[in-house]
């Protein structure tokens, strides 16, 4: 590895071996979309680095997504979410191109294209006609921070395909609009199809229905989830706490797991 | 100029937490006649010249497609209003 390419990223103890490895996922492409508004692209961007992949950021009045293997939609607001929370933003030129690729491809046979949208990107994502359900204001109307225990009750997605059914992990959750709504006819076919990816453990923050978090797409290819795994990704910047015992103050990183899942999902795809 | 008004209000079956807000609130200042309270969204469509049957339909596409998350919202009523 050249010394140029050596950053405070780079991990400083390195097994020779593993280096084909490590460029293999480098060479996996991750598009993250800013909207005027978005406040954490710049910490997805960091957790895919993190991961071993390369961000890519992608700008919400292109159209190109720059040959990425996946996307991230991430947090914060979208154009003040004037309307709805997300739903200018759905209509940008970026999401069109990124609702297209994630449902066409893999009709010849490659897989679709892996999206994950994060709390606003989530609300995005439901505008989009991605994902189904929406959500709505907390049932307590309360602008709610705090760290969040959830479980991974799917593990069919690139994005939790290193977890184990049930495992839990803890990620900082930050919104006033998180309450996960859907009728009752999509909570079924949801529950019943697998697709609840990600279920509030240890007390419903918010009000969601049956306690989701995060849900995915039929194909599994496209997840939603309110909670933030991108401020969990490095010691000493992350809660206090994990879903696989303590840890020490702020040193949580279990949300690079989702990145990490991706990353090693694409290269052995 | 003639306004076309869209009304949007949260389905019946979706609990409206700002609504049960300003209910709880009523009280508080004096008002205590009303069993609830929903909080819906009003838009207000400008035109120019005479509204026609296609500017109707217009407002209720722009209503199903935008002003409205059918998911959580129903278009209410579009119609014009009376100055």
């Amino acid at each position: 590895m050249a010394d140029s390419s050596v950053t405070l990223e780079t991990p400083l103890i390195a097994d020779l071996g593993q280096e084909a490895a490590d460029s293999r996922l480098a060479r996996v492409r991750v598009g993250v979309v800013a909207f005027p508004g978005t406040l954490d692209e710049r910490d997805a961007a960091r957790a895919v680095r993190l991961a071993g992949g390369t961000p890519v950021p992608l700008w919400y009045k292109d159209s190109d997504l720059q040959d990425v293997d996946a996307v991230v939609v991430p947090g914060g607001f979208s154009y003040g979410d004037y309307l709805r929370a997300g739903a200018i933003a759905a209509k940008a030129p970026m999401m069109t191109a990124v609702a297209r690729a994630a449902q066409s491809r893999g009709t010849s046979g490659s897989s679709p294209l892996p999206v994950l949208g994060i709390c606003n990107g989530f609300q995005v994502l439901t505008e989009t006609h991605l994902l189904p359900g929406s959500m709505i204001k907390n049932d307590h109307l309360k602008f709610l921070c705090r760290d969040q225990r959830l479980a991974v009750e799917s593990t069919a997605t690139p994005w939790t395909a290193a977890f184990e059914p049930g495992e839990e992990i803890v990620v900082p959750l930050k919104n006033q609009d998180g309450q996960y709504v859907a009728d009752e006819g999509t909570l079924a076919e949801l529950e019943a199809e697998g697709r609840v990816v990600f279920r509030y453990a240890g007390g419903n923050p918010n009000g969601s229905r049956n306690g989701i978090a995060g849900v995915a797409n039929a194909r599994g290819n496209v997840v939603g989830l309110m909670p933030h795994p991108e401020h969990a990704v490095e010691p000493g910047f992350g809660p206090s706490s994990s879903g696989s015992g303590p840890v020490a103050m702020r040193s949580g990183t279990d949300g690079l797991r989702i990145f990490s899942s991706l990353l090693h999902q694409l290269v052995s795809a | 100029m003639p306004r076309i008004i869209v009304d949007v209000m949260p389905k019946p079956e979706i609990l409206d937490p700002q609504g049960k807000a300003i209910a709880r609130e009523l009280p508080q200042i004096g008002i205590d006649g009303f069993a609830g309270v929903r909080q819906g969204k009003r838009f207000e469509l400008t035109v120019e010249g005479e509204v026609t049957e296609a500017h109707l339909a217009e407002a209720r596409r722009a209503g199903q497609e935008l002003l409205s998350n059918p998911v959580i919202e129903d278009v209410v009523s579009v119609s014009v209003a009376e100055d």
